[in-house]
This record gives C-alpha cells, structure tokens and sequence, in this order.
C-alpha cells in the first residue's frame, strides 16, 4: 500500500510543470484565445517531442507505454496550466485505436498519432441528439462494402487542427475520417471556453472503405470512455489546484478593513472548503486511473465517481475563486474566468456529473449490503 | 502508487477476519449502559487475551507493534463485522500512548498493563463550560500542597467518566504563566470524594456524557505526566492520537450505514415503486457513494504520508470535517426517504428500520462539534494547511 506518486511519477509531474509554465503564461493563452484557430502548433510540436502525444500508448505502436497514472498526472498539470491544446482529444482517439483497431490501422493512423506527426479527434454526437454517452444516431449506409456517412457530428473539440476523425454510428462502431475527405466540412462554433473549442463537422456522402472502419463494437470502446473520463477529471482537478492557489495567494494579499482579507473566517473557509474539493477530487482521480492500470474490473465505478466529482469540483472552485477575488475576478482582464469556462465545459461533456452518479447509483444500489459477521 | 495490500498485510487480514469471525460476542445488549460496559469488558479481556488490545502499543508495553497499516486494517475489518468497542476505549487510543511517550518509568509499570485488560477505565478530562474551542484557556486549578496537588474546578463532555478509574485532566498550574504554558498534565484518580460526576442528558435523551466536578481532590505529584507546565503539549499528542486512530474504522462504519441506507431506499415504497427508483433519492445516495470513497483514498493518502514523515500532519483535519458532514447528510437523506414517518422512533410499532435512524439523525448533529468542531477545523486548515493570516 502506498498511495502517492513514485519518483518517477513526481518527475513526470514536475517536468509537466516547469514545461507548461514557461510555454502557457497568461499572455501566451490569452493569444492563442484570441486567434481564429487557437491552436499552438509550436507547443504542440514541443509536447510531440516529449512523447506526450503517445504517453499512455503502447510502444509498439509508437508510444511511451506508461499507464493511465502518468497520463491523470500529465493532464492534472494541463489543467493547472490551462493549456489550449488538441492532447485530450488526440489521446482519446489514440486509446480508440490502441484498444479497438487492426494491426493495419494502428499502423496507419496510431503510430503517425502516439508520434505526433498526425492528430485525431473524436466527432461521436449528432446534431439533434441528447448527446449521451454511448448514443449516437448517425446510420451509417453500406455501398460496395464501403460505408457512407450522411450526417452532422456536433460538439467536436479541436476540429480545426485535426487531421482525421473518429467518426461514432449508431451501430458503436468507429470509422476513420480524414478532415480533407470529400464531403467533410469543419464549422467551427462559438464555444463558452476558447482554449477548448468545438466544431460542427459536416458529413455529406462521405465514403468510408471498410478498412478504415475499426473492428471494435460499442462495448469494446468502454474502457476508452473510461480513461478519458479520468483524464478530463485530472485536467477539472488542476483547474481547481490552479484556482485554489490563486485565491490563497490573493486572500493572503488584498487588504481590506485594514487586514488581509484571508484573515476572516468568511473568506478562508471558503477556501478551506475549496481545498477540501479539490482534495477529494484528486483522490478519487489517483484512485480510479490506479484501477484502470491495476484493477481494471473497478474502473467503471471508479472512473463514474471521479468524473462526476470532479465535473463539480471543476467549475466550483473557480466559481468559488471567483467570489474570493471580488470584482476584479469578474472582469476580462483577470485569468479566472478561463479557468470557469474550461471546468463548466469539462463538466458537460462525456456525462455530466448527473449522468455519472445515476451510473453509480445503478452500481451500489443493485449490490446487497455486506453481510454482518453477527 | 499502489492501492493493494502487501502479503504479509493480506494475512493480517485474514488472521483479523477469522479471529474475529470466530470470537464475535454477537450484538451489544439493549439494557443500559451499565450492561453495555460489562459486555465491553469482556470482550475486552478477550482481545486482550489473544493479543488484539492496544494493537498500535509497542511490543514491550504489551501491545502488538502493528504498523499504521496493520492498524487501520484492523479497525476497518472490526466495524465491517460490527465487532463491539473495547470497554476501555479512551485509555487504550488515548491515554496508553500518552503514557508510552511522555510517562515515568514507575507511570509505565503502574498504568499500562490494566488499561489494556481493561480492568481501569479511562477518561478524558479536558473540555470545561467556558473552555470549548478554546481549550488553552481553561480554569480548572491544581495548586500544590506538599509533594500533593489539590484540584478545584469543573469538566464536561466526560465520556465514561461514571466509570474511569483514572481521568487524563489538564489542570491549570501556573495562573500568571501565558495561557497555553501555565498547564498540566495529570493522571487523577476518580475514585475519592473530592470527584463527582453527573450525567449530562443530551439531545438523543441518553446520558453518554458526564460533567465532572473536582472540590478539593487530591492528585500525587508523581501523578504529573510530562513535566508540570508542559500540559498543553502533552494533550495535543493525545488529540492526535485520537484523530489519526479513529479514521480507518469510522469510515468502515459509514460504509455500514450507507449499505443500510440503501436498503432502506430499496424497501421504502414511493410513486408506485420504491425510493430506489426515485432520481433524486439516487442522485444523493451516489453523492453520498462518492464521497465516502474521496473520503477513503483521502484517508489512504494521509496515511502515506504519515508513513513517511511519521507524523499526522495538519491535513487530517480535512478527513474529520468530511466524516461529519457525510454522517449527517446520510442521515438526513435517510429521515428524508422515511418521508411522513420519520416522526416515529425506536419502540413506536410503524416506525421504518426499527426507527433506528431517528437515533442517527440527532447523535451525528454532535459529529460536526466533538473532537474539534467543523469551524474550528477550517481554521486550523486554513491557517495551516493554506497559510492563511489568524484573524487572532
């Protein structure tokens, strides 16, 4: 038993860091908001050389091989550094085709993806749809053994820098779209968060050959869903890390009434009680990616319970920074509110935190209570 | 990171499983309390007797030696089993281990073997009325008269105190000292007529509680524990101790109560069907779920740490403020799911679940004031753990 980073985790966790810093300050991010695209093809080459974008990948495919551990340590530090960048998007379709395709696939798009060379996204819900987990309902139209796609995918994040997408039908099975495919078009939509942003992806008779459909089936892409749970829920935990330390060093300064203002109880007890989420938050975080590289058959639970924790916790405690900061933390100017936008958008997506506890209740309410010894 | 226990931590397990498998007393009695205590005492004597008192004491004082590990598996396998508290519970979690850190020799060979058998009970004399949050400023006096101290004032929130043989009282010593210097720690013997003790009814109609009454009572100097004036610093040890002990089975016995608050959903029809069923019963119930499990791997985080720096750190407080909040939401979602008879309690013939959790409701409003207050926690975490300014 022991439940902290090992040495090479903290490594891990401090070369993110230092890394992040010094490539992410607020001028850089609020450019990168500002821009049409807001991608940083810089950075990402910069990540792409310290085997980021294959961290949790296998080495055979062009990977680091490391664990989802590594990867919730990696993403925690891309929430404290409120990064804009395609990772979490490039991995979820890296893990798609590390658990679901054929060799040829993995070949063809995840050795180009884990190497940085190529990036993917995944364009899984349809316009008009309740856009659930696991329901989507594009119909996919057989033709010469090819597939064709009419249909809209919308909430697709990073689609303006993606080279292909992971493309859901309403059979649960992945096809492989490359963005200049005929009939695809990116539109890209206002989103809450600019350093995350999502697209509309149009798909007008697009054509599929049966190679590039992956030959997993909907539940084949369970543990994927899962691990990306975990890692939005370490990126929603560094947000709140992030936002915590700022109110901290905020209270410890601003004066008021003659004192610092973290000295009334009213101001630092609502920062005890953000440090007590974001705690809670990172805990169930190491807990559920420790399972999902040790324990796999308690992911499910485990990873409903972080994310759902954690989609609160994200937003709260920005939200809660925000009312420390007072009037200052509600203008533009102010870096808070791009630390609220990105936890109120990771909270919405792949479930909500309503979505994840009724999974829970589902797991604990079917169980028999432990019988008594007695 | 590695949240599996080691093979020698599983056969502790085991050997914890089985021995209390096979030794369990059964349910405590429902007379009274002093039938309680009796059952307690047995069932002390039996742990005592297969060497499961005092399990984190030091091999040579009696106790087990077990590590922190072996220690909060054994609290959490014996809630699991709804094993009964030891008789002595004060003296072994609390008043041992202050005696094995600061006691005398003469103290060590006086005291320790009869707290682990159980046959001298302890208690725990340190809130008084007008000394609560702010302990340091207690009144109760003990001035010496020759190689004796004679002890003058009042105490409350007692627990067992009609019971103690012996009381771990923090005495004021040195009234022109700065508040938290002028203290001591003494070990008095409850046993004289200078000591009387009073039950205090509180909100559950129980007298769990006792005030305590000191005119005049003698204390024999050789009964000062740690140097006179260095009471302050001897409590905190004991606070301590009690903090980081309680963690591991206090949680277990959450997961007790949330398999029981299911059931209770599952049982209590609503709209055509049961509570079960209703989304905003589920919702708080998988809330509740999730936060007994931060609430776990918080404990196991802390407990990490601890092992490495040999220390509980400040960060405890986090896990005693969470544990109160959790035991009352529970309870409330519980009441709230009983819906229109939540009225009816134990003894009340159409009372739900025995109306057992009436009980549960009005004890856990306690959890957020003993043992440090939910206020008094934020304070200490935000000034010690964040580095906040004092208000003071």
């Amino acid at each position: 038993m022991y439940f902290d980073l090992t040495d090479e985790q903290q490594a891990i966790k401090a070369t993110a860091h230092d890394f992040l810093a010094s490539r992410f300050k607020s001028e850089r991010i609020r450019e990168l908001a500002a821009s049409e695209s807001g991608f940083d093809e810089g950075g990402w080459s910069e990540m792409a050389e310290l085997g980021w974008a294959g961290l949790a990948l296998p080495e055979e495919w062009g990977g680091q091989g490391l664990g989802i551990v590594e990867l919730a340590i990696l993403f925690e530090e891309m929430g404290y550094a409120l990064a804009p960048s395609p990772l979490f998007s490039n991995t979820v379709v890296g893990l798609a085709l590390a658990f679901c395709g054929s060799d040829d696939q993995r070949e063809r798009y995840l050795r180009p993806l884990a190497e940085g060379q190529r990036r993917g996204t995944p364009a899984l819900w349809d316009a008009g749809s309740t856009a659930e987990p696991g329901r989507f309902t594009l119909e996919g139209r057989s033709e010469d053994g090819a597939t064709v796609l009419d249909g809209e995918k919308v909430l697709v994040p990073d689609a303006a820098s993606a080279d292909f997408f992971l493309v859901a039908t309403s059979d649960g099975r992945r096809h492989m779209v490359d963005a200049g495919a005929s009939g695809v078009t990116v539109v890209p939509e206002e989103s809450v968060d600019l350093t995350r942003r999502f697209s509309t992806v149009r798909l007008e008779g697009v054509r599929v050959a049966a190679e590039d459909t992956l030959p997993g089936e909907a539940a084949d892409y369970f543990p994927v869903f899962f691990r990306a749970c975990v890692m939005l829920a370490a990126e929603s935990t560094g947000l709140a890390q992030r936002a915590l330390n700022m109110s901290v060093e905020y209270a410890k300064d601003r004066q008021q009434f003659g004192r610092p203002i973290g000295a009334y109880q009213a101001v630092s007890h609502r920062c005890a009680q953000m440090l007590l989420e974001t705690e809670n938050s990172r805990s169930a975080v190491y807990g559920a990616a420790w399972a999902a590289d040790a324990e796999p058959g308690s992911l499910p639970l485990s990873a409903s319970m972080a994310k759902a924790y954690a989609s609160d916790a994200g937003w709260r405690v920005p939200d809660a920074a925000i009312q420390v900061h007072g009037g200052i933390g509600f203008t533009w100017e102010h870096d808070l509110h791009f630390f609220l936008k990105r936890g109120l958008t990771n909270a919405a997506i792949l479930g909500d935190a309503r979505w994840h506890r009724e999974r829970v209740a589902d797991m604990v309410l079917a169980a028999e209570p432990a019988p008594s010894a007695s | 990171m590695d949240l599996t226990l080691s093979p020698s931590e599983e056969e502790f397990r085991e050997e914890v499983r089985s021995w209390l498998q096979e030794n369990h007393p059964g349910p405590e009695p429902e007379a009274g309390l002093d039938e309680v205590m009796a059952f307690r005492r047995e069932w002390q004597l039996k742990l005592h007797g297969a060497g499961w008192a005092g399990i984190s004491w030091p091999k040579e004082y009696g106790g087990r030696g077990a590590t922190m590990i072996e220690q909060a598996i054994f609290a959490a396998e014996a809630t699991r089993q709804e094993a009964p508290a030891p008789a002595n519970v004060l003296g072994l979690a609390m008043g041992g281990p202050v005696v094995i850190a600061h006691g005398s020799d003469e103290q060590k060979a006086r005291y320790l073997e009869p707290i682990l058998t159980g046959e001298e009970i302890w208690c725990q004399g340190f809130s008084e009325p007008e000394s609560g949050s702010d302990l340091a400023s207690l009144k109760t006096r003990a001035v010496k008269d020759g190689d004796e101290w004679v002890v003058t004032g009042q105490k409350v929130w007692t627990t067992f105190a009609q019971y103690a043989k012996w009381c771990m009282l923090v005495a004021r010593t040195d009234p022109d000292a700065p508040k938290h210097q002028g203290l001591t720690y003494f070990l008095m013997d409850m046993e004289q007529d200078g000591v009387q003790t009073r039950p205090l009814v509180q909100i559950t109609g129980e007298g769990e509680f006792n005030e305590v009454f000191f005119e005049e009572a003698r204390v024999p100097d050789a009964n000062v524990v740690g140097g006179v004036g260095n009471g302050w610093a001897v409590a905190i040890t004991t606070l301590m101790n009690e903090r980081a002990g309680l963690a591991f089975g206090a949680i277990s016995q959450i997961q007790n109560s949330l398999g029981r608050l299911s059931k209770l959903a599952r049982e209590t029809r609503l709209n055509g069907g049961s509570a079960a069923d209703d989304s905003y019963f589920r919702q708080r119930i998988a809330q509740l779920h999730i936060e007994v499990e931060t609430m776990r791997l918080n404990a196991y985080r802390g407990l990490t740490k601890t092992m490495q720096s040999g220390i509980p750190g400040p960060e405890g407080s986090l896990g005693k403020w969470q544990w109160a909040d959790i035991n009352q939401d529970l309870t409330e979602l519980a009441l709230e799911i009983e819906g229109a008879y939540a009225p009816l309690m134990r003894g009340a013939e159409h009372a739900l679940a025995g109306g057992s959790w009436q009980y549960g409701f009005l004890r856990s409003r306690a959890n957020s004031i003993e043992g440090g207050t939910t206020d008094i926690l934020k304070n200490i975490i935000a000034e010690r753990v964040l580095g906040l300014p004092r208000l003071r």
